[in-house]
């Protein structure tokens, strides 16, 4: 029984770590398609500033330098989609699947060239990195049974970036539902042409949508490569961007239930690897695949309308055309 | 109606006073073309402060896009805007708002899924944090709704509101942002009778604010009632001012059109058949749970065109849907050529062209064409399944480009080229490749809507004989517009609908524009029986 | 917006602007070699000499073309009637998994003559079913086609691993993938086919299913602009409201649009997984369905745009493994990142420059015809 509590505990703290990028990549989606952009391209700003923290990281040794590069390289990527799409009325589904394998080709190109390691970067010391946080009296009060515990595995010992994912949940929903710019931004996603004739700029509204959604994706991505890991590896977002995509549907574009749902998603997968191979009385083994893509099938389902109805913002994917 | 009437007399008491004083707005040599339209043609316009100042013309005439050019929306090509005599740049609808101009849409700017008072301030918060805002907004939001009579809950979602509400908030968000000059596009079209003489008062007491208004309209009977000046305008260009007490719907309507008002073609007595369609206690009831057509009942018969008039968004845009197998029916049934439908039996479009019934949509590019094709593609919209256009597996291009060489030359449609794509095409010769194609099948019932909408003035007398010829050789044809003129010059039989009913049946020789006006604002005395032959 | 559309030449539109935005793309990407320290310039004869310098080199640039004609054509047909059918990848993917299986059923029971269709309808029949859910969930539940067919290439991803490592996998094998396919099961290689006529040919993966790939860019074109269902499919596309006047059901048309789209996309197991390897395995899609959705736009969902869009990636497919191979410093990852850069280019930016090339169009002819009229 403490056995399985602990493997619980140990799970929900793998949880935490695992959903700080979903999070951070589902707010940075709920700020591109509240304004109206859908934004597909949440995996490869990831990537791109997975690869340039790495790459600051290990080239300067600043893990605040890294960040700041993630963090340009991404909101470069965000504004690109904006140009695309907000000033030339692209297809905004077509120009983040461009970004996403522009990125998916440029960090192993690039990667290679500079470094020569076969697309990955070079490992960076811990002194370059986002390392855990111990928080005062963690270590004291871990042999106090369940509270300690509790506070000194799940609260105390993430990095710095954890905490910021978690801290900006409350915070996006501050934005978007206590401040002018939240006003506008819900609305623009909804009805334009009422902020237009509001007398407010529908692509500068939209613009900073884009630099909010790069900003964060740049945050996940930093995360990835120089947090939990300690370098850039090909492909490393692995899919994360359309789970975090995924859960800010699930979410129904409201920050609380998409956080919620990253860290269910983040949970099957922390799970994912402690069940495999483990027998369910009846059923036999859980496939450790299915655990994998129970995310992908949950939202499937949920779009389909069998739990719940998720309403897009009305205006999302449609470019903003005032003339006729 | 004797309210207005009053305020007429106010505005002919008071020429001279503001002699002085330079226009509210002046509009000078104001151009604007979208592609080959030339929306505006050297548009020149003086509002005098204070006015109620009316716009009027036909669908089509370059009003709204006048109104969007002052209001910022669009910009204009060349031409110059004074502001209460400053020559002023309106680039965005942000200019227009400092200059203190407001605009009430045709179609209302308001986001459904937010509140009242979050509507009104969007982008006139005071602060960055929203919550000052709101408590500011809604303090004047109050003292907004006392001073002017308009009440609207705050705290209701826009888009569960009422029409007439919904108007409103759109006028509380003009004034809020301190518009001393207030824009109102068509603003009558959505509204039942009650909330439109609510919405003149409103009018009314703005004027009393010294408020200058301009009223965009192609209903003559809203010019004479609530306006100081009127202007008309007529392809893109404006070509009369008038003081409306010194003018009378004849001139106005004859400036409109530009000719006498076709009030009766040259047409034969019909020669009545054999029921053709018969409706029973049909009805459409829609997703907010409101009855759009409610238990309406009537025939139509061969040789006999039976006009449906009404105010715009009364439901007959909805019949004409459920006749034609685009919406299910709510309840009731219909028969046509015998054969009967219901829920239990449902129309669908192509059944529809099958027992050889035709329809002419209401809008054309919406519904009736296909802007990206060819015009021979456009052309058998609805009728590709049919044999003459298809072998066995492949269809027969070659068939399909000469039986629309054909229909263009019987229709006169200009250019007569079928590879032509279908934007290419004017208005009215858009509506000519739709007409031709619906009507050259011979059907026995045609369903028309809006035939002329947006067409020029040959096209209109054109298309208007050959629905005549249709009735003639003994079809039986259903014409819903909302254009007076139009239904009378061309039924043999009027029907009005208001809210979704049926309220009334005229035979044509017994119709006058009054009578039927009053029968369109469900406000004439017992007249005709209910509906149904 | 001020343009007049007429007066542009058809040319401009069909055969100008789309060079002037793929050149943008190599453009860009010369740039991004430049700054690796690759002469752009070298590199394009190598990739040149790479995709067609030799009978071998040939052919694998034909064997990857006949991958991405399967893939852009299944985009090209579900855009026509205006979905965005990200899900190609899946799709391929499944329909291998078809083939795979039809073949490890029949293939010691069966001549090839009868494997040939029964594993073309089985590619079929797998990717159209794929695409079958996605298309469902549109067109009856109102789900946005492209986050599902996203979450469906997730999907089938996980249901082949599983498939293979539990299931399909060779007893005894460490390695995730099926017994090998009997003799009879394998579709012959191009340079089998030609040393049948007595010509010597280097091998290469090339096999008949370029000629089926050929095959199918008639079909669809003959589909989708010569039988009513393309003319349906077109018009729900074009315009849905005017498909519900003319009796077009447009969530019959989705299925219809999907489907064939998915068995399109399925085919890339023909040529895989029958043509080549000859046994089912994993990852053998490697990114080609999504490279279709490069080749639709490029190709501007027409078959001739798409056979000629195909081909500059086969040939960048190819030359690229060779540029890699001479160049240490690129490498494959070089394709992807020009195949986004058309992407950008030709798909999202594909706005960006008409203005200002009809512009310059009316500019100059105008400047052509104005002297004249001046004269006159």
């Amino acid at each position: 029984m403490a056995e399985l509590l602990f493997n619980l505990l140990l799970a929900i703290d793998a949880t935490f770590r695992v959903a700080t990028p979903l999070v951070l990549c589902a707010m940075a989606g709920l700020f591109a398609e509240r304004s109206g952009v859908i934004d597909i391209g949440l995996e490869g700003k990831m990537l791109a500033a997975a690869f340039a923290a790495a790459s600051v990281a290990a080239v300067t040794g600043s893990a605040w330098l890294a960040l700041g590069a993630g963090m340009l390289v991404s909101v470069a990527l965000a504004l690109l989609h904006g140009f695309a799409c907000i000033t030339h009325r692209g297809n905004q589904v077509v120009s983040g699947v461009a970004i996403n394998i522009l990125v998916s080709g440029l960090t192993v190109v690039l990667g290679i060239a500079w470094f020569a390691r076969g697309g990955q970067t070079p490992s960076v010391t811990n002194e370059a990195r986002f390392t855990p946080i111990t928080w005062p009296g963690a270590e004291l009060l871990a042999e106090v049974p369940i509270i300690g515990s509790l506070y000194s595995e799940l609260l105390s010992g993430h990095n710095l970036l954890v905490y910021v994912a978690f801290l900006i949940v409350p915070l996006t929903w501050w934005v978007v539902y206590r401040t002018r710019f939240g006003l506008r931004l819900r609305a623009v996603g909804e009805n334009p042409n009422a902020v237009d004739t509001a007398g407010i700029s529908v692509s500068a509204l939209r613009y900073s949508a884009m630099l909010c959604c790069g900003a964060l994706c740049g945050i996940a991505g930093t995360y990835l490569s120089i947090a939990q890991n300690a370098a850039f590896v090909r492909d490393m977002t692995a899919g994360q961007g359309y789970i975090a995509l995924a859960a800010m549907i699930f979410g129904k574009w409201r920050p609380v239930p998409a956080m919620l749902a990253c860290l269910m998603f983040g949970f099957l997968d922390a799970v994912a690897i402690r069940l495999q191979g483990v027998e369910v009385p009846v059923i036999g083994p859980i496939p450790v695949q299915l655990i994998q893509a129970l995310p992908y099938v949950l939202t499937v389902v949920l779009l389909a309308g069998f739990i719940g109805r998720a309403i897009a913002p009305k205006a999302s994917g449609i470019p903003y055309v005032k003339e006729r | 109606m004797s309210e207005p009437q009053q305020n007429l007399q106010d505005g002919a008491d008071r020429p001279g006073a503001g002699v002085t004083a330079p226009p509210a707005i002046e509009l000078r040599d104001i151009n604007k073309s979208f592609g080959p339209v030339h929306a505006n043609k050297n548009v020149n316009l003086s509002v005098r402060p204070g006015d109620i100042h009316g716009t009027i013309g036909e669908n089509g005439a370059g009003k709204s896009t006048l109104m969007s050019i002052l209001y910022g929306f669009y910009e204009a090509d060349s031409g110059e805007i004074l502001i209460g005599g400053k020559p002023t740049s309106i680039r965005s609808s942000r200019d227009a708002i400092a200059a203190g101009i407001g605009m009430v849409h045709q179609h209302f700017m308001l986001v459904d899924n937010m509140s009242v008072v979050e509507n009104i301030m969007l982008g006139a918060e005071s602060g960055a944090i929203l919550a000052s805002s709101v408590a500011a907004a809604r303090a004047e939001l109050e003292r907004l709704e006392r001073e002017y009579n308009l009440d609207v809950d705050p705290d209701a979602l826009a888009g569960d509101l009422p029409v007439g509400q919904q108007q409103r908030v759109e006028i509380l968000k003009a004034l809020y942002r301190g518009a001393d000059i207030l824009i109102l596009d068509e603003p009558t079209g959505v509204l039942t009778p009650q909330e439109t003489d609510q919405l003149f008062r409103i009018l009314d007491s703005l004027r009393q604010e010294g408020v200058t208004v301009i009223l965009i309209t192609h209903k003559l009977r809203e010019i004479m009632a609530v306006t100081d000046h009127v202007s008309v305008m007529r392809q893109g260009e404006i070509i009369a001012d008038r003081v409306t007490a010194e003018t009378n719907k004849e001139e106005l309507a004859e400036l409109m059109v530009g000719r006498k008002v076709l009030l009766s073609l040259d047409k034969a007595a019909p020669r009545v058949g054999e029921t053709v369609l018969r409706v029973e206690n049909l009805s459409f009831v829609d997703r907010a749970g409101v009855a759009r057509v409610d238990k309406v009942s009537f025939s139509v018969h061969a040789g006999e065109i039976v006009g449906i008039a009404g105010v715009s968004g009364n439901g007959q845009s909805e019949l004409l849907e459920l006749l034609s197998g685009i919406r299910p029916v709510t309840s009731g049934q219909f028969s046509m050529m015998g054969e009967d439908f219901s829920t239990e039996h449902p129309l669908d479009p192509a059944t529809m062209r099958d027992v050889k019934a035709a329809h002419v949509p209401e809008d054309r590019l919406r519904t009736g064409l296909v802007k990206a094709f060819a015009a021979d593609e456009s052309a058998i919209l609805g009728y590709h399944r049919s044999a003459a256009y298809n072998s066995a597996v492949f269809l027969d291009r070659g068939a399909i480009e000469r039986d629309c060489g054909q229909k263009m030359s019987d229709f006169d449609v200009r250019p007569q080229n079928p590879a032509l794509k279908t934007a290419n095409f004017s208005g009215g010769n858009q509506q000519k490749i739709v007409l031709a194609r619906e009507i050259s099948r011979g059907p026995r019932l045609l369903l028309v809507g809006q035939p002329t909408r947006g067409v020029d003035i040959g096209a209109i007398e054109f298309i208007h004989r050959n629905i005549i010829a249709m009735r003639d050789s003994g079809s039986a044809v259903l014409l819903v517009s909302v254009e007076l003129d139009e239904i009378m010059s061309l039924s043999d039989r009027i029907l009005v609908m208001f809210e979704g009913r049926i309220v009334g049946e005229v035979a044509a020789d017994q119709a006058d524009e009054r009578l039927l006006g009053l029968m369109m604002a469900n406000a004439a005395p017992e007249q005709a029986g209910a509906a149904g032959s | 917006m001020s343009s007049a559309p007429g007066r542009i030449p058809r040319w401009v539109d069909v055969a100008l602007i789309p060079l002037v935005n793929i050149a943008l793309a190599f453009i860009v990407s010369g740039v991004i070699l430049w700054t690796i320290d690759v002469d752009p310039f070298a590199a394009v004869e190598i990739i040149l000499f790479g995709a067609f310098g030799y009978d071998e080199a040939i052919g694998y640039t034909l064997y990857y073309t006949t991958n991405f004609v399967f893939t852009g054509l299944a985009v090209a047909v579900a855009f026509h009637a205006g979905l965005f059918n990200i899900g190609g990848e899946g799709q391929a993917y499944i329909g291998g998994l078809g083939v795979g299986l039809g073949i490890l059923l029949v293939d010691s029971s069966l001549p090839f003559i009868l494997i040939l269709p029964f594993s073309i309808l089985a590619a079929a029949a797998f990717g159209a079913a794929w695409a079958a859910i996605p298309a469902y969930l549109q067109a009856y539940r109102g789900s946005h086609i492209v986050i599902t067919t996203i979450m469906f290439n997730f999907i089938a991803a996980a249901l082949m691993v599983y498939l293979m490592v539990n299931v399909l996998i060779q007893p005894g094998s460490m390695s995730p993938e099926s017994r090998e396919f009997a003799e009879q099961a394998h579709l012959p290689f191009m340079h089998e086919v030609f040393g049948w006529f007595g010509m010597q040919v280097t091998p290469s993966p090339l096999n008949l299913s370029v000629v089926w790939a050929a095959i199918c860019c008639f079909l669809v074109w003959a589909f989708i602009w010569r039988t009513r269902w393309g003319y349906e499919i077109r018009t729900v596309g074009a315009n849905e409201t005017a498909a519900i006047y003319a009796g077009i059901d447009p969530r019959r048309i989705v299925m219809l649009a999907m489907c064939v789209s998915g068995a399109l996309a399925g085919f890339v197991g023909i040529n895989e997984i029958m043509g080549v390897h000859h046994r089912l395995l994993l990852n053998f899609t490697a990114g080609y369905g999504f490279t279709g959705i490069a080749v639709s736009l490029m190709g501007r969902n027409h078959p001739v745009g798409i056979v000629l869009a195909s081909l500059l990636f086969g040939m960048l497919y190819q030359g690229g493994a060779e540029l890699a191979f001479e160049e240490p410093k690129v490498t494959r990852e070089l394709v992807v990142t020009i195949q986004g850069l058309v992407i950008l280019f030709s798909g999202a930016l594909a706005f960006m420059m008409k203005g200002p090339i009809e512009r310059a169009y009316l500019r100059i002819a105008g400047g052509f015809q104005r002297p004249a009229g001046q004269e006159g």
